[in-house]
């Protein structure tokens, strides 16, 4: 009997229910989409929680009208209470980083696109597939309803730091119910990340089409791959620290309550355990982590670049190496967000050499993407404009992490306002630009249409100005010693600061409305935008090959060859100045790789 | 001025498509099997072997982050008892051990089975029957393993001992479980003479890998608990 390998597990036929075809769909491209849709809807209860947290801290007594709908007890008189401000703030970033940069750039756009750049007609695990958006999609509900039930979300920050998580609801508002609320959500969150892996890898090492070497995969794809690869080895270390977490609330175990604790005058029952054990669990995940939600960026920013610079980067396979690179150093520098915890503090130096070392793929990969730029004349469209935004925010942010990776400055630097600014520029808003740059470039092949480019440059130009608004000051306020996390500003040396955190707050209201021009041209374009013809962008890589959006099978049941590597631009072909990656056609000037 | 025409290498004949190898690095081509871009040809890997590793690699993160809890929290503090391991667990090993040995007398029907042999001494479902009932005899032994400890007085919170071996077990346990719940979708599609070679394979990694997890936690238990 032939073994048909691949063949039963991804091929099915075209869905005819509404159910199988918009809802519990098989099809990677509508559950690339469905991920898409949550992380929109995530990044919007984010974003407003950011403008609550900013508002509180700019004008702390300022009752914000309905903010007591929000919480039982959290805001008497619509005025925030300490607790929830740090119940906002916990959520926001929750929100953020699991719902939004680890769900778009990686499993959005890389369920929708990574089977076709590997010219397979689906996932080998459709079914496992579908489960890993539901999966995620109920982790997302269970996190939604912590606000709630109980005294709301937990309030001990998106690192969830012991004791104060594992005490119980002594600790405050939330760190009862609500920290157990938050461990089953990331835990299912995990599970689904799993399944999503399961997926990404065998596509890529199994799957790839006829012709399609590794070194022909687009930059994305390699993106996703070295991404799926360390979600694979830094989530399988978050779901066991959560399953302690919980068991520490609810089965009276102490993995991280340390013994003599008091709290309110109380002896806290647990003891015996230890605190920096669950730093120790979480940063092994979380290092990597924040590795997971830009390297996808990256891959995606690189391509719309070649793509509108009609060349080829400097060298495909250094920015490749340089990724991986960041993959395997991510999970050697996890010490550097305890430097004051507590540890050894030789260890700090084990853990700064490797995070000075890890500066060097980064730098490779920005010089490589400026550099390619170089001599290149690109085309300006709002997908261009924010992979350039990328570079810049990364630069930024990249920048700031140099301080930080020594141990002798930390001491004045961590738990400040620059780390605040350092992860913003380059996860949070980088990753953004690069989900943004994704959108612009793809809504075409996804829904067929051409999103108006005039709005989002538009978009481009205010987000960018904003964004800058918002985070530069704060590098100003953390060597200032304005300390993170704090609700208010009422120590002497802190309260000339306000001030700045005023003008952050306003800059953060106005970036924040800006996103409803993209709003509306993401909705008006959806339904009403110029049909987008299949390949728009002059694009090279297999996605541009097939209709906007594509069939079910992706290639309409032909066989796909590829002869060249993805980027063949600025040659001489039939086509104009680039080559499809599918086209048996021989050109001169080609650059190939070896 | 190259020319950009590369023609894929040539397959190795020799090659064989069940030599259960995962992948080669991914340096090779597959070839497209009646116009259907994902039933390759015999020469690819099935991806259900790369997705077990997969699979294999995130419970190994996982087992290593609880022994990592577990060192840690031994040296973190002086309420650490030591505890006795229950006997039966012994007994549990050796019945584990047993059922990836009738896994793999299984395996070795299988491909006579599928290949048209259809004689009921032969039948590699027998086999499988007794695999996993011998799974379920570990996961009964194991419970029967808290009970030993629950009579001592040991519960999941008595101290930090025993919460991670209750924690240990009992994840190892809930794997077990899933395992067999892979096995019944293993016989299901051997009774239906729709079973794939890749897809036994997989299952029978997983199988085994739960065993040599248990010895590795047996060890780590007798260790340090």
């Amino acid at each position: 009997m032939h073994d048909m390998s691949a063949h039963a597990a991804a091929h099915h036929g075209p869905p005819t229910s509404f159910i199988r075809k918009h809802v519990f769909s098989l099809d990677h491209k509508v559950i690339g989409k469905q991920y898409y849709g949550l992380g929109l809807v995530a990044v919007i209860i984010g974003m407003v929680l950011s403008w609550l947290v900013r508002l509180h801290l700019g004008w702390t007594n300022y009752a914000i009208p309905g903010l007591h709908l929000l919480s039982k007890n959290g805001a008497p008189g619509d005025v925030m209470t300490p607790e929830f401000y740090l119940q906002l703030m916990t959520m926001h970033a929750t929100f953020m980083v699991f719902f939004v940069l680890t769900v778009a750039p990686f499993a959005a756009f890389g369920n929708f696109f990574l089977p076709i750049h590997t010219g397979a007609e689906d996932m080998p695990f459709p079914h496992f597939n579908m489960m890993s958006f539901w999966t995620t999609f109920v982790a997302f509900c269970v996190m939604v309803t912590s606000f709630f039930v109980g005294d709301g979300p937990t309030l001990g920050g998106w690192t969830q730091y012991a004791p104060l998580s594992a005490i119980g609801s002594v600790g405050g508002p939330g760190q009862g119910l609500g920290v157990v609320i938050w461990a089953i959500s990331i835990a299912i969150f995990c599970v689904g990340q799993l399944f999503g892996a399961l997926n990404f890898i065998p596509n890529v090492l199994d799957l790839r089409c006829k012709g399609m070497s590794m070194w022909r995969l687009p930059m994305p794809t390699w993106a996703w791959f070295i991404t799926s690869c360390m979600g694979l080895t830094s989530f399988s270390v978050l779901m066991p620290a959560c399953i302690l977490l919980i068991l520490d609330h609810v089965a009276g175990t102490s993995f991280f309550v340390p013994s003599n604790l008091v709290i309110n005058d109380q002896l806290q029952p647990h003891a015996g355990g230890s605190t920096l054990l669950w730093q120790h669990l979480f940063w092994f995940f979380g290092h990597p982590e924040v590795y997971i939600a830009i390297v996808p960026g990256m891959g995606i920013i690189s391509h719309v670049l070649i793509t509108n610079m009609r060349k080829p980067m400097l060298s495909h396979r250094v920015l490749v190496y340089s990724m991986g690179a960041l993959a395997i150093l991510s999970y050697m520098v996890y010490g550097h967000h305890m430097f004051v915890s507590g540890m050894n503090p030789f260890s700090s130096l084990l853990f700064s050499f490797p995070t000075l070392l890890i500066t060097i793929p980064s730098t490779i990969i920005v010089l490589i993407l400026i550099g390619s730029l170089y001599g290149a004349k690109l085309r300006i469209n709002a997908a261009s404009l924010f992979a350039l935004g990328f570079i810049s925010l990364f630069i930024t942010g990249g920048v700031s992490g140099f301080f930080l990776a020594q141990p002798s400055i930390q001491i004045l630097l961590h738990a400040t306002y620059f780390v605040v600014a350092h992860f913003h520029f380059t996860m949070a808003i980088a990753a953004i630009f690069g989900i943004f740059s994704g959108t612009y470039f793809w809504f075409p092949k996804m829904w067929g249409r051409m999103m108006n480019d005039k709005l989002g440059q538009l978009h481009f130009w205010l987000t960018f100005v904003g964004v800058y608004c918002i985070f530069m000051p704060m590098h100003y306020l953390g060597l200032a010693g304005n300390v993170r996390r704090y609700q208010a500003f009422v120590v002497d040396y802190m309260q000339p600061l306000v001030g700045v955190h005023q003008f952050i707050t306003i800059a953060a209201l106005f970036t924040g409305a800006v996103q409803f021009i993209f709003l509306y041209n993401l909705i008006h374009s959806r339904f009403w935008g110029e049909p987008a013809p299949d390949n728009p962008w002059q694009g090279t890589s297999l996605e541009w090959s097939i209709p906007s959006p594509p069939p079910h099978d992706n290639f309409g049941g032909r066989h796909v060859v590829v002869y060249h590597d993805p980027y063949q631009y600025g040659v001489e072909s039939s086509t104009g100045d680039y080559l499809m990656q599918d086209s048996p056609e021989q050109v001169k000037n080609a650059h190939d790789e070896p | 001025m190259a020319t950009t025409v590369h023609e894929p290498p040539k397959v190795e004949p020799r090659r064989s498509p069940e030599s259960g190898h995962s992948g080669n690095g991914g340096f090779r081509n597959l070839v497209p099997n009646n116009g259907n871009s994902t039933a390759v040809q015999d020469y690819a890997t099935a991806p259900s072997r790369t997705a077990i590793w997969v699979l294999l690699a995130a419970i190994g993160m996982s087992f290593a982050a609880f022994t990592s809890a577990l060192i840690v929290r031994q040296g973190a503090s002086l309420d650490w008892r030591h505890l006795t391991l229950p006997p039966i667990l012994y007994l549990n090993t050796l019945v584990l051990l047993a059922s990836s040995m009738t896994l793999e007398l299984a395996r070795r029907r299988v491909a006579v089975f599928m290949g048209g042999a259809r004689t009921a001494d032969q039948n590699p479902a027998r086999w499988l029957y007794v695999t996993s009932l011998l799974g379920l005899v570990f996961v009964a032994g194991q419970y029967a393993a808290w009970l030993q400890l629950r009579s001592r007085g040991l519960y999941l919170a008595t101290n930090p001992a025993s919460s991670f071996f209750y924690l240990l077990t009992a994840i190892h346990a809930l794997h077990v479980l899933g395992g067999l719940a892979g096995l019944t979708y293993v016989m299901r599609k051997l009774q239906r003479a729709v079973l794939r070679r890749s897809t036994l394979d997989s299952f029978s990694y997983y199988w085994h890998f739960m065993g040599i997890l248990w010895v590795y936690l047996l060890l780590l238990l007798w260790m340090k608990l």
